[in-house]
């Protein structure tokens, strides 16, 4: 196999392992010394030895590497290193320096404990490094040290010990005299490797002393590339900065060093080589200036390029770019079966997928090339066997025509049928990626059937969307058979259809099922228009009710019994509607409990069918009987009018009321409470209680058959205190379970009296949105408003780090063949999962329904 | 236990035998008892998980999605200004962080028989609740002079909480150093024993008279009773869970705190990983949220593993990790691979991240299973 879009994995990474350079490996695996910080000559050829130097690789297209003969992108770079002057400190290991200094002694270099109490000690010291990791454990041994009052002299050669300080960031002082690089470097030298082993590290994978560097390795070109700007000018890479300044410096010190100058020169020299080194491994060093541009945007070097969410781990490693995918604003089209996604034609034409020429299909595959590119359906690339990529273009279409053999690959247009993963980000769950069928139709937007819209978490108001085109067999047909719209129609959160019929939809059925009655004629239309086309279920009557036009939708054998929101029963015998109301309970996402019951006995594939039935039926009713909502729909009769005013006059009294006897200290003040307290809890519960009376009332009397009222009985959207808000009572803005408090000293708005604790004065809304509200109450209003805009902006983030450090704690538990939970590493988590081994998208509500099993098993 | 059920008793989880067991008994044919069973059998089979699942992630998933919907708002229990619980999203990164100090620690302290009636009940729990010096003051006054501090008590709110002059003066005595004490009506005087000049001494001394420990126990910062059901409980804002148990009116076996941390240091790293469930559940029911109780499990038991309560955390259950390359994609990356390089640490590639970096695929779900095959 030698094609390129298919790599075949023979090889793989079984383990890495984690170890220091040491100076002799550095030398050794670089191809190139780098002397001079000059990076091209005049003819902008790069420099040999310098930091730009063929032999680490090439960034110019043309040019050759030396090290390895290949040409850009082939050519992965190759390390390089400088001969550093003087010694200098890694920045990063300045603390295990400091460690391993104070603990060991300052003329043998052995560690600071006896030898008869060594080996107690490490087995002390792996316990501490087992729960408090590395740095405890190097505290640990400093602590054993310091309280054995070893400090002051070796054990092993009665040495006097001085103390040893760190001046920040690297700079180490033994009694009042400064320890240079050089001194610390032969000490470290020294300390034996059982000693290195106590500290726990391992000393064959790092000697202490390879921590102050001598040799500094250069990374390749190909990881600091330049940039041409449009001008012609060359802009290096921050790494490359940076090594250059360390380069020069290096050559300065080296001169300097030969030329006998005077100590301090060297010493300050040296001082800034140590400087650049450290901000060329980490430019954020808390006592160090950060090395900048001239721009004076400081460097980002190594650890900076690592660190974070854009560094090189998480944004690069970690999360992964793709081909073949695009991305656009997403329309509703209740036509399309649930599992279809809609592609406008101009992407189909783009998106591809590979298909090898046999025999048998050449022809076929003939046809796509002979489309050529622009036309659907037809083909972007023929790619020959060895792997060479051709375009299709009209100038080549001929020969290429003419070229096709068993074995070669075309990549034609996306067709119907093919297979998409579509997704919506934030992809918070896995069913926020699934698996579509494609139907190429005309238009710019990618349509989808607006049942899905609850797993995705997506409305139309410009929304887009993202889809993927797997490239491989296998990745076909593991994303056909994993993730499947149909396969994801059970929530593995609490086990129930998170897929269900939606707003018009639910209405639709339930206008239908509760009063609608219709002549066959118009049945059929409806049925036919809502792409059924089965109808042999439809009784043969000229009048046909809601129950009987529904059951055309329904199996033949299906048996249910179940509650409709009221209550009621709603009862299904052998796949006819005999009784009951269709609403949310039935139909909706996330309770359905009619749904659940035909996934399970039907199947995925079925259920989702049925769905879109339902889907389909409700609107089609929609549009056939008209149905819209206005401010009609708020009306209310002159009596419900004045029981209204009735009971707000009731609670403005008993507000008052409540105010009076406090005054008058006849109310009770509950435990644990002051009085004023009491009052304002009194308060809320009758203003509260007003509110819920006002709702009753409007629902009582407001005009059941007005399409808000059917949505809010029907579940479809909104709920009855939404319409008592319009109609008659906003009622009482709450903040923070209070009635509102803030604003003046003593008031809230300077329109108020000081200190009245009136229910207007606090945020109550005596009347409803169609009668309008005054200033104060709008200001009220846009108190909570804004408190809740602000409870979701602060929301987001934190549950977004809680989500992602769930993740990432526990994304390697998996179930395992003895079906233990267990970690990566092999440690059982739970015996069997969840105790019972129950799957929850599996289960009923995590459950298994016993009850039903019973009703069904005769 | 029915005969039919009898050869189910291995094969079947014990809540769905019971289940079975309560229901089968009304149903007196033997023929189909045992179909019900063997279809209870077939769809338990059906549902069992599969190997490879990646279980940890979908109960990640289904923790961090809703985790969105939850609101911040701490809310205030009724009754109590003092009393408010921490609910919704703050109190599930509290809980999974495994803080050791909650902030709202609460108990609902359950009594035995005769206390449980309501009669003295108030009595009971005043005298569980943390009573400080200044809590029983009017007032405290420094005679620099004689370098003596006035402690004027407040007789009602003794009363109230009642407290005799006495216990106030044990209270002292016992944790108060360099002092003499003389106790005169209603004033305690408290005159320095030390050298004269140390007024300092004394000005320090009395702010921290203020909050020496009169009478209760410590940490109870509220008591409330209230009534469930049919007895009298007592609800208390703060917790001292291993305290509270050793009062003998106290039913130390329904007595709950919602300090996990409490819970594990008193009755056991099993009872923590209960209250985490527990304190869990309660806060995504609370929200009125949909999730199941496995979910929570798993996360529990992640959290408990080590014998020890650790949060899900770079400290915690992060930091337990077996592979540096999915510790250093957490946080602090550079920590995690200078000390992975220290000691030579090797990655298996074992998990999920290390190969998702290396571009393998992963050993979880279809990514499990090899293929042995035989090269001719």
């Amino acid at each position: 196999m030698s094609d390129e879009t298919q790599h075949f994995i023979y090889k793989q990474v079984k383990s890495i392992e984690f170890a220091l350079f040491s100076p002799k490996v550095v030398k050794k695996m670089a191809s190139a010394k780098v002397v001079t910080p000059e990076l091209y000559d005049k003819e902008g050829y790069p420099v040999d030895g310098g930091l730009m130097d063929i032999r680490l690789g090439v960034i110019d297209p043309g040019l050759k590497c030396k090290t390895c003969g290949s040409k850009l992108k082939e050519c992965i770079g190759h390390f390089g290193y400088i001969e550093l002057a003087r010694p200098v400190i890694h920045i990063k290991f300045m603390d295990i320096i400091l460690a391993m200094l104070r603990c060991t002694c300052k003329e043998c270099s052995r560690i600071l404990i006896p030898k008869n109490k060594v080996d107690k000690f490490i087995s002390k010291f792996a316990e501490v490094e087992k729960e408090l990791g590395l740095e405890g454990r190097r505290r640990a041994v400093r602590e054993a040290i310091t309280a054995m009052k070893s400090v002051n002299k070796c054990p092993h050669c009665n040495a006097k010990q001085q103390k040893i300080l760190l001046e920040k960031p690297s700079t180490v002082m033994e009694n009042e005299k400064r320890l240079s690089p050089i001194e610390i470097r032969t000490r470290l030298e020294k300390i034996p490797d059982e000693d290195v082993a106590i500290f726990g590290y391992s000393p064959k994978h790092m000697r202490p002393e390879w921590v102050v560097l001598t040799v500094l390795p250069i990374p390749p070109v190909t990881m600091r590339p330049s940039i041409t700007l449009e001008s012609g000018e060359r802009s290096e890479d921050d790494l490359t900065h940076k090594l250059g300044d360390i380069v020069r410096i290096n050559q300065r010190l080296f001169e300097n060093i030969n030329a006998g100058a005077p100590e301090i020169i060297i010493e300050d020299l040296w001082d800034l080589l140590q400087y650049h080194v450290t901000t060329f491994f980490d430019n954020e060093v808390a006592q160090l200036p950060p090395a900048r541009h001239r721009s004076g945007q400081p460097l980002k070097t190594i650890c900076e390029r690592i660190k974070s969410k854009e560094g090189r781990i998480r944004h690069n490693l970690a999360g992964k770019r793709t081909n073949f995918s695009a991305r656009t604003v997403i329309s509703p089209d209740p036509m399309l079966d649930l599992n279809e996604v809609g592609v406008p034609l101009v992407i189909a034409t783009k998106l591809t997928i590979p298909e090898r020429v046999t025999e048998w299909n050449k022809e076929y595959l003939k046809a796509f090339i002979k489309n050529g590119a622009k036309n659907y359906p037809g083909a972007n690339y023929l790619v020959r066997p060895d792997g060479k990529k051709k375009k299709v273009t009209d100038e080549t279409k001929e020969q290429l025509l003419e070229e096709v053999l068993p074995g070669y690959i075309v990549e034609r247009h996306l067709m119907d049928g093919d297979i998409a993963i579509f997704n919506r980000q934030p992809s918070l769950h896995r069913m926020s990626m699934m698996c579509h069928k494609v139907k190429v139709l005309p238009g710019r937007t990618f349509r989808l059937n607006p049942a899905v819209c609850a797993p995705y978490n997506a409305d139309f108001d410009g929304d887009e969307m993202n889809l993927h085109v797997p490239q491989t067999e296998e990745s076909r047909a593991e994303a056909e058979t994993l993730m499947m719209v149909q396969t994801q129609v059970i929530s593995p959160r609490y086990g129930l259809s998170i897929i269900g019929c939606t707003q018009d939809a639910i209405s639709g059925n339930y206008i239908l099922t509760k009063s609608l009655e219709m002549g066959r004629q118009d049945a059929i239309d409806i049925l036919i228009s809502a792409g059924i086309t089965n109808l042999s279920k439809l009784p043969r009557k000229e009048k046909l009710n809601g129950l009987e036009i529904f059951s055309v939708l329904l199996p033949d054998d299906f048996n249910f019994v179940g509650k409709s929101r009221s209550g009621a029963l709603v009862v299904i015998k052998e796949g006819k509607l005999t009784e009951g109301v269709l609403d949310t309970a039935n139909l909706g996402e996330g309770e359905g409990l009619l749904l659940r019951n035909l996934h399970k006995k039907y199947g995925e594939e079925k259920s989702i069918e049925i769905l879109g039935n339902f889907f389909r039926l409700g609107i089609k009713i929609l549009l056939k009987i008209g149905f819209s909502t206005g401010i009609a729909d708020s009306d209310l009769p002159e009596n419900a009018r004045d029981k209204i005013e009735e009971e707000l006059r009731n609670a403005d009294r008993s507000v008052h009321e409540l105010i009076e006897s406090k005054e008058r200290g006849e109310l009770e003040t509950f435990p644990g409470k002051t009085i004023d307290e009491t009052l304002e809890l009194r308060i809320l519960e009758v203003l509260n209680k007003t509110r819920n009376q006002i709702g009753n009332l409007v629902a009582q009397y407001a005009n059941q058959q007005s399409g808000t009222s059917i949505m809010a009985t029907s579940g479809a959207r909104g709920n009855p205190i939404n319409l008592a808000q319009m109609a008659a009572c906003v009622g009482q803005q709450a903040m923070r379970g209070k009635r509102i408090e803030k604003g003046y000293n003593k008031r809230t708005l300077s329109c108020f009296k000081k200190g009245d604790l009136g229910a207007a004065q606090h945020g109550f809304i005596k009347y409803g949105f169609r009668h309008g509200l005054n200033p104060a109450e709008f200001f009220f209003m846009g108190i909570t408003g804004r408190d809740s805009l602000m409870d979701t902006a602060l929301r987001t983030p934190k549950s977004g780090y809680l989500y992602r450090r769930l993740a990432n704690a526990m994304q390697d538990l998996k179930v395992e063949y003895d079906n233990t939970v267990r970690d990566a590493s092999k440690k059982i988590i739970q015996f069997k999962y969840g105790g019972d081994q129950i799957d929850v998208s599996k289960s009923d509500g995590g459950k298994i329904d016993v009850d039903q099993i019973i009703e069904t098993v005769k | 236990m029915l005969e039919a059920l009898k050869p189910y008793k291995e094969k079947l989880p014990k809540k769905i035998l019971a289940e079975l067991d309560e229901k089968l008994e009304k149903i007196s044919s033997q023929t189909r008892q045992k179909k019900i069973i063997e279809a209870v059998y077939e769809q338990y089979n059906n549902a069992k998980v599969e190997a490879g699942e990646s279980v940890g992630l979908v109960s990640a998933e289904s923790i961090g999605e809703p985790g969105t919907q939850m609101t911040l708002n701490t809310f205030h229990f009724a009754g109590v200004s003092e009393m408010n619980v921490t609910v919704g999203l703050p109190r599930i990164i509290e809980i999974l962080d495994g803080r050791v100090n909650p902030k709202t620690p609460m108990m609902e302290i359950y009594l035995n028989k005769p206390f449980n009636k309501g009669e003295d009940i108030k009595k009971l729990a005043l005298a569980i609740k943390e009573t400080k010096l200044v809590d029983v003051t009017k007032e405290f006054q420094v005679n620099i002079v004689e370098s003596v501090i006035e402690i004027v008590l407040d007789k009602e709110k003794m009363k109230e909480l009642a407290i005799t002059d006495n216990t106030v003066i044990k209270g002292l005595t016992k944790n108060l150093k360099g002092f003499a004490i003389k106790h005169k009506g209603n004033v305690i005087m408290l005159k320095y024993r030390g050298k004269e000049e140390a007024i300092n001494e004394i000005y320090k001394a009395k702010e921290a008279i203020k909050t020496v420990f009169v009478k209760g126990i410590k940490g109870i910062k509220q008591v409330l009773p209230v009534k469930r059901g049919e007895e009298f409980i007592i609800v208390t804002a703060g917790s001292n869970f291993k305290d509270i148990l050793e009062l003998e009116e106290v039913d130390e076996t329904r007595t709950v705190t919602n300090n996990i941390d409490e819970v594990g240091s008193v009755l056991g790293i099993e009872a923590a990983r209960q209250t985490i469930i527990n304190e869990v559940n309660k806060v995504i029911e609370n929200q009125g949220l949909n999730v199941d109780s496995r979910h929570v499990m798993l996360v529990a038991d992640t959290m408990c593993v080590a014998g020890e309560l650790k949060g899900i955390t770079r400290y915690g259950v992060v930091n337990e990790k077996a592979s540096v390359l999915a510790r250093a994609s957490f946080e602090t990356p550079i920590k995690h691979i200078i000390n992975a390089a220290l000691v030579g640490e090797v990655d298996y590639l074992t998990s999920v991240v290390e190969n998702v970096m290396l571009n393998q695929p992963v050993p979880v779900g279809t990514g499990l299973p090899g293929l042995v095959t035989k090269i001719k």
